[in-house]
C-alpha cells in the first residue's frame, strides 16, 4: 500500500552543527520543516545543586562553566548578586569595577566572534570560522596574562577582582597590529582596523550569505517579548532594550555607547546586531582603558575572611553575551548559599525553535539555531 | 611498432584497451593524490594555517598515508542496508569519474578514444554519477543519506541540462562534437582563438553548472556537512568511503580538463621547438644582428619542431597547467563562499542559468550567421561593426 508520511529526523545529540549536545526532533515534508522540538538535558552537570554545597567564593568556578564561552559575564552576574546581598558591607573599589567592565566587554567580543564564526560555518563557509578563531586567540592570550586562564578564569572575586592588571598590558593607543596579542590597546586597534571591517565586508556583505539569512526565522517584536527573548535576539527584532542602558549596573552609566537595533527580526538582523555590538564593546573597552591608565588604586574591597551574607534573597541580572543572564541567590545567613538559580538566555531562546523553524527548509534550521546562538552548557547547566 | 602491427587485430584491441585503461586509472589516482593535497594546502593557506606538514617533504606524501589508513580500516556494514546497492555504489561513482578521462585529448592524436560524440559522452557519463549518489543514499537506510541523495539527484538532473546547453555554443563554433576537433578549431589565432573569449557567457555558465554538477561548495548540498552530516555517504567507512572521495577528486580533475579543452584551447600552447625557434629569433634581434648562438638555437628549435613525442609532452604540460588552473579556481571558491540552499540552487539553475545558456546559443547562432553572411563582402561602414562582432566567429 502506498502512503506518504512525514520524515522524523533526530538532529543530534551528535550532529556537526548542534553546538554541543542538543537534540532537535524535526519532522520533514521533503525539505520542508513542519515541526521542530528541541530536547535538552544531555549536558546537565548539577551546577545549581552543587552550589548549595559550596561556600560563596567556591561557587565562582561553577559560574565559569555554565556558559563557558562567556565565563566572565557569568562571574560578574553572580559576584554582583552576592555583593548586593551584603548591601553596604562591601564597597567594590572603582578600579575593580572598571576592570570588570573592560574584561566583560572583551569577553563579549570573543563570544560574539564565536557566535558569528560558527553561524557562518553552519551556513557552509568554513573559512570565517578559522578567522574568528585566530582573532579570539589574541584576546585569550591577553586573558591568560591577566587571569591565568584562557577560557575559564575564576578571576572575579566577591568584593573586587583577584589581581590588578599586569604591568604593560594596557599599552598605548598607538599600539598597532603587531601588538594585538600583547596589549589590550593593540588588540582594540587591530579589531577596529581589521577584524570588524573584514567581517562586515567578507561575510555580512556576501550575497549568498544574505540570501541564506534574510527573511529566515522572522521573530516579530511582540513574539520576542512574549517569549522572553533578550540580547541580540530581542534587539534583532527591533526592541531597544539593553540592561546596560535601561537598568545600568556597575559603571555602565558612565560609559558612552550605542545600542544597535535590527528591523526585521530575521537571522540576518540578529547577526548584524552581534556584529555591531562587537564594535560598541570595543568603544567601551577604549573608555575603560583610558580611565584605568590614569587611576591606579586597590582592586579588592575589605571583605571578611568567611563570607556570611545576611539572610535574604536577591535577583540580579546583567546583559550577558547571549542575552539577560540573571542569578537568583537565597541566603540563610550561613556560609553556603541556600539556593543559586540561573536564568540563562540560551535556555529561554531555545524555546523559539518550534516557533521559528516550521515552514522553512532543513538548511534554515541550522541557520536559525546559529542565529540564536545557543551554548548548551548554559542551557543545561 | 613492427611487433605491434604483427599482432592480430583482436589482440591489438584488447591489449590497447587494457593498456589505456590502466594508464587512465594511474593518471586518475595521481591526480587524486595531487588534488587532495592541494585542497588541504590551499584551504590551509586561505585559513591562516600550515596544512599537512609532517609526512614527507612539506607533507606531500600525506595523501598516500591517508589512503593506507583508510585501506586498513574496518569496513562497517550497518544492519538493514540494501546490501548490493550499498556495496556497489562507491565503485560506480569511481568508474564514472575515470571514464571522462577516456576522451580528453592530451595532444595531437594523443587521446585514448577519439569519440565522434565526445560532448554527448561527457554528458552521459557525468550523468551516471547521480546513480551512484542515489544508490548510496537509498541503500544506506539512513535518513540523512536519503535526504542527501534526493538533493543530489535533483541537483544533478537540473544542472546537467544547463551544462550541456552551455556547451552547445562551443559545438556550434567548432562544428564538431569531437573533442580533438574542438581543440584544433581553437588553434587559429593563438590564444585569442580560445573559445573562452567568444563564448564568455557559455564559459561562466559552464563553470557554475559544473561546480553544481561536481557537488562542490557552494553547491555541495548532497553532502552538506552542517545539515546532513555527510549526506549520501554518511554510513560509509574505510575504503568504500575513500572511493567516494576518489571519485570526487578524479571527477574534479576530469571536469577541469574538459573545461580546459573546451574553453582554453586544451593542449594547444607553444611546444619546445617553437619556444626555441622564437628564442633564437629574439637572440638574432629579429634578423637585425644575426649571430651564431641565435642561429644555432633557432635551427635546433626548427629541427625538433616536428618531433611527435616532444609535442605530446608540450601538450600534456599545457593541458595539465590549464587543468590545475581550474582545480585551483574550484578550491578557491569552495573555501570562500557559504553554501546555497536547495530552493535557491534550483532557482539559480532553472530560472537564471538555463535561460542564459539558451540566450548564448541564440547569440552564437546569430553572430555566426552574420559572420558567414558578411564574409567576403567589401567592408562598408554598416557591415564593419558586424564584422568586428563576428571576428572571432
Amino acid at each position: 500500500m502506498e502512503r506518504t508520511q512525514e520524515l522524523l529526523v533526530n538532529m543530534g545529540p551528535q550532529h556537526p552543527s548542534t553546538h554541543g549536545v542538543l537534540r532537535l526532533m524535526v519532522k520533514l515534508d521533503g525539505e520542508q520543516v513542519t515541526w521542530c522540538e528541541p530536547d535538552i538535558g544531555y549536558l546537565h552537570r548539577c551546577f545549581e545543586k552543587l552550589s548549595e554545597q559550596k561556600t560563596y567564593p567556591q561557587v565562582i568556578p561553577f559560574t565559569d562553566r555554565t556558559d563557558y564561552l562567556a565565563a566572565l559575564l557569568n562571574e560578574m552576574c553572580y559576584v554582583e548578586a552576592v555583593e548586593k546581598l551584603f548591601g553596604d558591607a562591601i564597597v567594590v573599589p572603582e578600579r575593580a569595577q572598571y576592570i570588570r567592565v573592560m574584561m566583560a566587554e572583551l569577553q563579549r567580543i570573543t563570544s560574539h566572534l564565536l557566535a558569528l564564526g560558527s553561524m557562518a560555518m553552519d551556513l557552509g563557509a568554513v573559512t570565517p570560522f578559522l578567522y574568528c578563531w585566530r582573532d579570539r586567540e589574541k584576546i585569550y592570550s591577553l586573558f591568560e596574562r591577566i587571569t591565568g586562564g584562557r577560557m575559564l578564569y575564576n578571576y572575579l572575586r566577591i568584593g573586587g577582582v583577584r589581581n590588578d592588571l599586569p604591568e604593560g598590558i594596557i599599552g598605548t593607543p598607538q599600539d598597532g597590529e603587531d601588538k594585538a596579542d600583547k596589549t589590550i590597546w593593540g588588540f582594540i586597534n587591530y579589531f577596529d582596523a581589521y577584524v570588524y571591517p573584514q567581517w562586515k565586508e567578507l561575510v555580512t556583505g556576501n550575497r549568498i550569505f544574505q540570501y541564506r539569512t534574510q527573511k529566515i526565522g522572522v521573530l516579530t517584536a511582540e513574539q520576542a517579548i512574549a517569549y522572553a527573548a533578550s540580547g541580540a535576539v530581542l534587539r534583532g527584532s527591533g526592541v531597544k532594550w539593553d540592561l546596560r542602558k535601561n537598568l545600568p549596573y556597575s559603571i555602565y552609566d558612565r560609559l558612552e555607547f550605542d545600542i544597535p537595533v535590527g528591523k526585521n527580526g530575521d537571522c540576518f538582523d540578529r547577526w548584524w546586531v552581534r556584529q555591531e555590538e562587537m564594535f560598541q564593546s570595543s568603544r567601551i573597552v577604549k573608555q575603560c582603558l583610558a580611565w584605568l591608565a590614569e587611576n591606579p588604586g586597590p582592586v579588592m574591597a575589605k571583605v571578611p575572611r568567611v563570607l556570611k551574607p545576611p539572610k535574604g534573597e536577591i535577583y540580579h541580572r546583567i546583559e550577558g553575551a547571549r542575552g539577560e543572564v540573571a542569578c537568583y541567590v537565597v541566603s540563610d545567613g550561613g556560609t553556603n548559599p541556600y539556593k543559586v538559580k540561573w536564568r540563562s538566555p540560551a535556555f529561554t531562546h531555545l524555546q523559539l525553535m518550534p516557533l521559528l523553524c516550521p515552514g522553512h527548509k532543513v538548511a534554515d534550521i541550522i541557520a536559525i539555531l546559529g542565529s540564536i546562538d545557543v551554548v548548551l552548557g548554559e542551557v543545561d547547566r | 611498432m613492427e611487433w605491434w602491427n604483427s599482432l592480430p587485430p583482436t589482440a591489438q584491441v584488447w591489449l590497447g584497451g587494457i593498456l589505456k585503461g590502466s594508464l587512465i586509472l594511474v593518471w586518475g589516482l595521481l591526480n587524486f593524490a595531487i588534488c587532495l593535497m592541494l585542497e588541504r594546502k590551499i584551504s590551509a593557506w586561505i585559513q591562516n594555517r600550515v596544512g599537512p606538514w609532517r609526512v614527507g617533504l612539506w607533507g606531500w606524501i600525506q595523501p598516500i598515508a591517508d589512503l593506507i589508513k583508510l585501506w586498513v580500516k574496518e569496513y562497517i556494514h550497518p544492519n538493514n542496508v540494501d546490501k548490493w546497492l550499498y556495496l556497489i555504489a562507491p565503485f560506480i561513482g569511481f568508474v564514472t569519474a575515470n571514464l571522462v578521462w577516456l576522451i580528453v585529448p592530451f595532444g595531437d592524436k594523443f587521446i585514448a578514444t577519439d569519440l565522434e560524440i565526445g560532448i554527448i559522452f561527457i554528458a552521459a557519463v557525468t550523468g551516471y554519477d547521480v546513480i551512484a549518489t542515489f544508490m548510496a543514499g537509498w541503500g544506506s537506510n539512513n535518513k540523512y543519506s536519503l535526504l542527501g541523495a534526493m538533493r543530489g539527484a535533483a541537483q544533478l538532473i537540473s544542472y546537467e541540462i544547463t551544462m550541456v546547453m552551455s556547451l552547445i555554443g562551443v559545438v556550434m563554433m567548432a562544428g564538431s562534437l569531437r573533442l580533438s576537433d574542438i581543440v584544433l578549431a581553437q588553434q587559429e589565432r593563438g590564444f585569442l582563438g580560445w573559445f573562452l573569449f567568444p563564448q564568455a557567457i557559455g564559459f561562466i555558465v559552464y563553470l557554475i553548472a559544473s561546480l553544481a554538477e561536481l557537488n562542490r561548495a557552494p553547491f555541495d548540498l548532497a553532502e552538506a556537512e552542517q545539515e546532513l552530516v555527510a549526506g549520501h555517504h554518511t554510513e560509509y567507512s574505510g575504503m568504500r568511503w575513500a572511493m567516494f572521495m576518489l571519485a570526487e577528486y578524479i571527477h574534479l580533475a576530469a571536469w577541469s580538463a574538459i573545461a580546459a579543452t573546451l574553453f582554453l584551447g586544451g593542449w594547444s600552447g607553444p611546444t619546445l621547438g617553437q619556444v626555441a625557434a622564437g628564442l633564437g629569433n629574439v637572440l638574432n634581434g629579429f634578423g637585425a644582428f644575426v649571430n651564431p648562438v641565435g642561429t644555432a638555437v633557432a635551427d635546433w628549435g626548427m629541427s625538433i619542431m616536428g618531433s611527435t613525442v616532444l609535442n605530446w609532452i608540450a601538450g600534456v604540460f599545457w593541458l595539465v597547467l590549464k587543468t590545475y588552473f581550474f582545480i585551483f579556481l574550484a578550491m578557491w571558491i569552495r573555501w570562500t563562499l557559504p553554501r546555497v540552499r536547495i530552493d535557491q540552487l534550483m532557482d539559480l539553475g532553472w530560472k537564471f542559468l538555463l535561460p542564459v545558456s539558451l540566450f548564448n546559443i541564440f547569440l552564437t547562432g546569430t553572430l555566426r550567421y552574420v559572420a558567414v553572411t558578411f564574409d567576403g563582402l567589401p567592408i562598408s561602414i554598416g557591415s564593419f561593426t558586424m564584422r568586428l562582432l563576428g571576428w572571432w566567429l
